[in-house]
């Protein structure tokens, strides 16, 4: 079977223009809503508590509140948390469990008294300071910044620095596309979200790397075929293997996303939306990308 | 050809029979004892996110160290230079730094005894004008990052000590970063208790009470110099522990001298107390000390907290004391444990704490479980549906991938996480990336007009480039990741970067065996793609 038949000669350099039109002002919005919204932080980023707390029966979420009555200072959110009819919630603290003091004790009093000591079950306690939630969210900024520099040094190495440059700028739309969907999607960031976006930039460059290795092997062809020619050529020529790669990726990421539980599923998200946007990208962003490239390098001759 | 063909077969093999070899303690619960004996019973070992328990990040508070060194120099040298009969005008501690007013006739004369009696002391900021000089002292760099050192190490060292008490298996105790300490409590049942036991300070000191001063008027005009108000417990039976006691600033003696505690049951007069059995120098000082102060008051403060103040009603030997504070018994027997085990050198803070239950990890791993079966089935099936008989090379390529991927976890003791096993089933999608890439080639190749055995050979040659620089963009994200990382997530990281490494051994080199054999049978005419 072959998905992409050869021969396929469809004019994707034609519709770079109205492709960056799009892809900057989705990107613009995205920097937009970074900067005036802000994502939803997680605790591994804001600092303060996350409690996962399972009911044996049909609790709702006024119930808890009620049973919880006031805990420490600070908003107290409740929500509902992974399947329908599990009757899991997560409550989240502004404090950390060291601000709140015997938190777990605390709740746990609370608890028994409205639901009973066999009635609830603590899952789970996440509670990270101040201090550290600064620094990881700075050093996890870093390296998401770092490993897109990185691709771009490694393919300026093996390829030339246009693609370098290319290979930048569309990992740079694949991460804001990513961040931006995650925050219309109103899932918190954290520590996986971080390592979702890094695998993004890991695994997005590769499409690039397929297309940038076949110009190279085309140029080196057809030495005369003008570049524009050359790269429509390529992706073209690799698109198949560029949508079955990321395909089967994405296969396994649904099956994630479906059953891999409540604490992976933005994780999967946060992949399923990055590692599409890179097969967009590279045709649309990357490629274009070069080409500007090397228009604007002509006049100056 | 053929030669080549055999020693990569059997290389294969071996490989494979090691990994099954490698992976079965983790699998099979009861290993036979002949295995034990000869065979590895290292497993895989699952993070704490899997398997249930605490994980801590401790922040020792070295500036707090600091400080007490550099109140221990002050009062040293506030009393040498009365002994030595250097006028001083004022010797104070600001933070780190130790403020000295002198009239100037003297500056030379404390010059000599720093130089001599205080080393580790550098003179800063020094001014003199009208007679009298002003300067500070510090300690010098070199010595304050050897004293942060060694106040983070005394105090993983006791921490280690209380958590061994404690008794957890299998505990994680170790240095992170410059001043932090992470502490990892696999399966362990109650937290908070856990968290009490290692975040007290358990600093013990013996202090006099100031009986010349009222307390009532030290509270409203500040506690006179060498003096200072701590609070504590009031009269047996009152619960008040909020009474206010004045007590010369410098302790008599503090618990380094504990070489036992031991937690005494309640009698119908009072409640459980903690003995100490104090250690030889101990018993010395402590007698020495009741002898000079019978009649007085002995404050026992623990933590800033004083526990009582009772009598000094006679000299003390045998180097028994007691802490008695209207303790419960759960109470008293972590007391005992922490004064046992020692006192923290600076106060810890936790700074991250995460518990998970054991319900939760291990419904992880049956959803991790799950999303992995299902996820490579869909892959496994697309690529027979997509490739037919190459197809069915690369899923046997996947599967192997896949055992050799758990088999290095198991080598390297690499501790399994959920994302890690999120990783696990991603890697399955991309493992058949590099076999997409040849078998598309090939297809290539073919289309070309080659003879099978040559679009074949192309297919792998041309392929291999642009595999090996998408895995390596792949790893290279993947080691920023784990550098970047804390546990769970490093888990992630471990198995990518491990998980692409078996894929571009399996998925080129190991299919390359089947059509390599193929071809040197003179076999390979048509290929099923």
């Amino acid at each position: 079977m072959e998905l992409i038949k050869p021969g396929t000669t469809i004019p994707f350099t034609k519709y770079r223009h109205i492709a960056i039109a799009v892809s900057t002002v989705i990107n613009l919005a995205v920097l937009g809503m970074l900067f005036f919204r802000g994502p939803d932080l997680g605790v591994d980023f804001a600092g303060g508590t996350v409690v996962q707390l399972r009911f044996q029966q049909k609790v709702t979420i006024p119930d808890i509140r009620a049973a919880l009555g006031p805990l420490g200072e600070g908003d107290v959110v409740i929500q509902d948390f992974g399947q329908e009819g599990s009757n899991e919630f997560l409550i989240r603290l502004e404090k950390s469990t060291v601000q709140l003091g015997a938190l777990n004790e605390q709740l746990r009093a609370r608890l028994t008294e409205k639901f009973g000591q066999q009635g609830f079950e603590i899952r789970r306690i996440e509670s990270v300071g101040p201090k550290v939630g600064g620094e990881l969210r700075q050093k996890g900024t870093w390296s998401v910044i770092a490993a897109t520099v990185m691709m771009g040094v490694y393919i300026w190495l093996r390829f030339d620095l246009r693609f370098g440059l290319g290979a930048v700028i569309a990992l740079i739309h694949d991460v804001l596309v990513t961040a931006g969907a995650l925050m219309l999607a109103r899932y918190e960031f954290d520590l996986t979200i971080v390592a979702a976006l890094l695998t993004v930039v890991g695994y997005s460059v590769n499409d690039t790397v397929i297309v940038c290795d076949r110009v190279r092997e085309n140029m080196r062809k057809n030495k005369r075929e003008g570049l524009e020619k050359l790269i429509n050529m390529s992706i073209n020529e690799t698109l198949g293997r560029t949508i079955i790669t990321t395909g089967t990726a994405l296969l396994v990421l649904f099956a994630l996303f479906l059953l891999g539980g409540g604490v992976i599923r933005p994780f999967a998200f946060a992949l399923l939306v990055g590692f599409f946007s890179g097969v967009y990208s590279t045709i649309f962003i990357a490629s274009p990308v070069i080409l500007l490239w090397e228009k604007g390098k002509k006049p100056a001759k | 050809m053929q030669r080549s063909v055999m020693v990569r077969a059997v290389v294969f093999l071996v490989l494979t029979v090691a990994a099954i070899i490698y992976l079965v303690p983790s699998f099979v619960h009861e290993l036979p004892p002949w295995w034990s004996a000869y065979l590895p019973t290292d497993r895989i070992h699952l993070g704490l996110d899997l398997q249930g328990g605490t994980h801590l990040v401790l922040e020792v508070k070295v500036d707090k160290a600091i400080e007490n060194t550099i109140e221990r120099l002050k009062e040293d040298l506030i009393k040498l230079t009365r002994e030595k009969g250097i006028p001083t005008t004022e010797i104070t501690r600001q933070g780190t730094q130790i403020r000295v007013k002198l009239p100037a006739a003297g500056v030379e004369k404390v010059k000599d005894l720093l130089k001599s009696d205080f080393p580790t002391l550098a003179t800063i900021n020094p001014q003199s004008g009208g007679g009298a000089a002003e300067f500070a002292l510090v300690l010098s760099e070199k010595d304050l990052r050897a004293l942060r050192d060694a106040t983070v190490d005394q105090s993983l060292e006791t921490i280690r000590n209380r958590i061994d008490q404690f008794g957890v298996s299998e505990p994680i105790i170790q240095r992170q970063g410059d001043n932090d300490i992470l502490v990892q409590l696999p399966g362990i049942q109650d937290p908070e208790r856990a968290k009490e036991i290692i975040g007290k300070t358990a600093l013990l000191e013996f202090k006099l009470l100031d009986e010349t001063h009222s307390v009532e008027q030290a509270l409203k005009t500040g506690a006179p110099p060498g003096t200072e108000i701590l609070y504590g417990y009031g009269a047996k039976g009152s619960g008040n522990d909020k009474v206010p006691y004045l007590v010369q600033s410098q302790a008599l003696m503090t618990g380094e001298y504990i070489a036992d505690a031991r937690v005494r049951p309640s009698s119908r007069l009072e409640g459980p107390y903690v003995e100490l059995v104090l250690n030889s120098s101990g018993a010395r000082l402590f007698e020495r000390i009741t002898g000079e102060n019978v009649k007085r008051h002995l404050a026992i403060v623990l933590d800033n907290k004083v526990y009582s103040a009772p009598v000094i009603n006679e000299r003390i030997g045998g180097g028994h004391a007691q802490i008695s504070g209207q303790f419960e018994m759960k109470e008293a027997r972590d007391l005992a444990l922490v004064l046992r085990a020692g006192a923290l050198p600076a106060p810890v803070e936790i700074a991250e704490e995460r518990t998970v239950g054991p319900s939760l990890g291990s419904d992880s791993i049956r959803q991790g479980v799950i999303s992995f079966i299902v996820g490579s089935s869909l892959v496994i099936l697309f690529m027979i549906f997509y490739y037919k008989g190459a197809g069915v090379l690369a899923d046997i390529a996947l599967l192997f991938h896949i055992l050799f991927l758990l088999a290095i976890l198991a080598v390297f003791k690499a501790v399994l996480t959920l994302p890690g096993i999120a990783g696990i089933v991603l890697i399955a999608g991309m493992a058949v990336d590099a076999n997409v890439l040849i078998n598309e080639r090939i297809r290539e190749e073919l289309r070309a007009g080659k003879s099978a055995r040559a679009a074949v050979e192309a297919g792998y040659d041309r392929a291999l480039p642009a595999i090996i620089d998408t895995n390596v963009t792949t790893f290279l994200s993947g080691l920023i990741l784990f550098q970047f990382g804390t546990g769970p997530i490093k888990g992630f990281a471990v198995t990518l970067c491990v998980g692409i490494l078996t894929t571009v051994v399996t998925a080129v080199y190991m299919t390359r065996i089947y059509y390599d054999w193929r071809i040197s049978a003179r076999k390979l005419t048509r290929i099923s793609i």
